[in-house]
C-alpha cells in the first residue's frame, strides 16, 4: 500500500490515476494510523514552500514523515514535495524544510542566465549523475515535465539526476529509503509511469 | 536542453470533438478520451481542450468527460472555453486539468486572473488572446474573435502576465485559417514583450510553417494546432521528426 500524503496543498486527482494505472494500491489520506500502515509514502504539492510547510507541521505529518523516514520507510517526494524534503527554501523568506536531505531550496532568478524563460516549465531530458533504482526503466535523455521556478542546490550527496536549462538543474535525489523528482512523473507520460513503478516495486536498499 | 512543445487542440460541444477525421487505430474520433489517447501515444506534449458548449448540461458533461481524459492520459491537459470565474477554474482543476486557459472571461473581468494566479499559481493561468491587425495596431477580439475591444494587444497581453498569467497562448485572426504559415510578426512582437512562455497559434498549413517558426523565433515554446493534426495533413511523429533535422529540440 501507498500512502498519499494529503495535506491540502494541490490537485492529487492525476497522481492518483498514475498510480492505479500501474497497478499500485494506493490511499489518499492524511490519517497518521494510515500512513504508518504503507509500506511507502508520496509526499506530492505544489504553490509554495512556506504555506506547504506550514500546512504539515500544522497537521503534524512533518513529524510523522521524520518518524517514518527514520524508521527506514521510502518516501518519494514530488515537485514541491521533493523540495520540501531538504533543510531549507529561500522562497519568499526563509522557510524550514524536513531536513531529511542536505540542501536547500533557491530561486532560479538570478542563478540562470537571463532571457530564460521563469519558471522552468515544459519537457526536458535527464542527465544521469548515478545509478539508482528510480532509473531502472528509462533512458538517459529521455525527457519528463517540470514545472517550478526554484531548485535544490548544494545536494551533491543525493543527486541522482539533472536537467540542462542554462545550468544542470536538480531533477532526482536520493538518499537511502528517501527519494524525489523536481518533475511531475504523473505528468511524463509513459517514462513517469516508470519511474513511479521503480519506486512502487519493492525495494533494492 | 528544454524541448519545443507540440500541442493538438481539440474543441469539445456536447462531450464530442468537433471536426474530427479517421485515424487508423482510433475506433471513435469524436471521443475525446480516444482521440486524446491517440494524440499522447504519438508524440503530442500537451493536450487542449477547448469546451465549446453553451449550456448547463453542456458543461457538466465536460467536466465528466475531462475527468476520464485525466484518468487515462498523463501528459499536461489545458482547459479552456467558459472561464469566467474562479469557480471555473475549480470546477475543471478538480477533474484532473492541470492548467486553465482565460480569453473572454479575463477581458469582461481581468481581476479573474490574479485571483486565480493566487489561489492556483501562475503556472495553472494561461492567458490565450485572439489578436488582428486594426489600421496597423495589434488589438484584442473577443467572443471568439468576433468583437473588436478596441485593446492594444501587447499591453493586454503585458498587465495579464503582471497580473500573473504564467503562458500566453497567441492566436492570430489574420492567419487563422490561411494554412500559409504562423504570424512571425505578431509573435515576435508578443515573445519580446513578456518573460512568460509564449504559444504560437494560428496559420498552421504544413511542417515547414513549423520549422519557420522556431527558426525564425527561436525562443518561442511551443506551436498549437487543431485541423492539420485532425485531418491528418501532419502527424506528429514525422513533424517532430522534421524539427530535429533542422536542429529544433523536440521529444521524440
Amino acid at each position: 500500500m501507498i500512502a498519499v500524503i494529503d495535506y491540502g496543498v494541490g490537485n492529487l486527482f492525476s497522481l492518483c490515476s498514475s498510480l492505479r494505472s500501474i497497478g499500485a494500491d494506493t490511499v489518499v489520506t492524511a490519517d497518521p494510523a494510515a500512513i504508518r500502515a504503507a509500506d511507502k509514502i508520496i509526499l506530492p504539492g505544489v504553490g509554495a514552500f512556506g504555506d506547504a510547510a506550514d500546512k504539515l507541521r500544522e497537521s503534524g505529518l512533518d513529524e510523522l514523515v521524520k518518524v517514518e523516514a527514520a524508521a527506514g520507510k521510502e518516501i518519494l517526494g514530488i515537485c514541491l514535495g521533493m523540495q520540501l524534503l531538504f533543510e531549507k527554501s529561500y522562497e519568499y523568506g526563509e522557510h524550514a524544510g524536513l531536513g531529511l536531505l542536505k540542501g536547500s531550496v533557491v530561486d532560479m532568478n538570478g542563478r540562470i542566465p537571463y532571457g530564460l524563460m521563469i519558471p522552468h516549465i515544459g519537457w526536458n531530458g535527464l542527465l544521469f549523475k548515478r545509478e539508482h533504482r528510480l532509473l531502472r526503466y528509462i533512458r538517459e535523455g529521455d525527457c519528463v515535465y517540470f514545472v517550478h521556478s526554484f531548485f535544490a542546490d548544494g545536494c551533491e550527496d543525493s543527486l541522482v539526476a539533472t536537467a540542462e536549462y542554462g545550468r544542470e538543474l536538480t531533477a532526482i535525489v536520493a538518499k537511502d529509503n528517501v527519494m524525489g523528482c523536481q518533475f511531475h512523473p504523473e505528468k511524463s507520460g509513459e517514462v513517469g509511469l516508470k519511474i513511479l513503478r521503480a519506486f512502487c516495486e519493492e525495494g533494492s536498499r | 536542453m528544454i524541448t519545443k512543445r507540440i500541442i493538438p487542440c481539440l474543441d469539445v460541444k456536447n462531450g464530442r470533438v468537433v471536426k474530427g477525421v479517421n485515424f487508423e487505430g482510433v475506433r471513435d474520433v469524436s471521443s475525446p478520451v480516444e482521440l486524446g489517447k491517440f494524440y499522447s501515444d504519438n508524440g503530442a506534449d500537451e493536450l487542449v481542450f477547448y469546451d465549446i458548449t453553451a449550456s448547463y448540461e453542456g458543461r457538466a458533461l465536460f467536466t465528466d468527460i475531462l475527468r476520464r481524459v485525466a484518468e487515462t492520459i498523463f501528459i499536461p491537459l489545458t482547459v479552456g472555453g467558459g472561464i469566467n470565474t474562479v469557480e471555473d477554474f475549480d470546477r475543471v482543476l478538480k477533474c484532473g486539468a492541470d492548467k486553465v486557459s482565460v480569453n473572454s472571461g479575463a477581458i469582461r473581468d481581468p481581476s479573474l486572473v490574479r485571483e486565480a494566479a493566487r489561489k492556483y499559481g501562475d503556472q495553472c493561468v494561461v492567458l490565450s488572446a485572439d489578436v488582428k491587425r486594426v489600421d496597423g495596431s495589434f488589438r484584442i477580439f473577443a467572443k471568439g474573435g468576433r468583437e473588436d475591444t478596441g485593446m492594444e494587444a501587447i499591453s493586454w497581453i503585458r498587465k495579464c502576465v503582471g497580473m500573473g498569467a504564467g503562458e500566453v497562448v497567441v492566436n492570430s485572426i489574420d492567419t487563422d485559417g490561411v494554412k500559409q504559415g504562423f504570424d512571425i510578426e505578431m509573435l515576435q512582437a508578443v515573445r519580446e514583450a513578456v518573460r512568460v512562455p509564449v504559444i504560437a497559434s494560428g496559420g498552421a498549413g504544413s511542417t515547414e510553417d513549423f520549422v519557420e517558426l522556431f527558426r525564425r523565433i527561436p525562443d518561442i515554446d511551443a506551436a498549437l494546432a487543431a485541423s492539420v493534426f485532425h485531418f491528418g495533413e501532419i502527424r506528429i511523429p514525422d513533424l517532430k521528426r522534421a524539427l530535429r533535422e533542422n536542429d529544433i529540440v523536440v521529444r521524440l
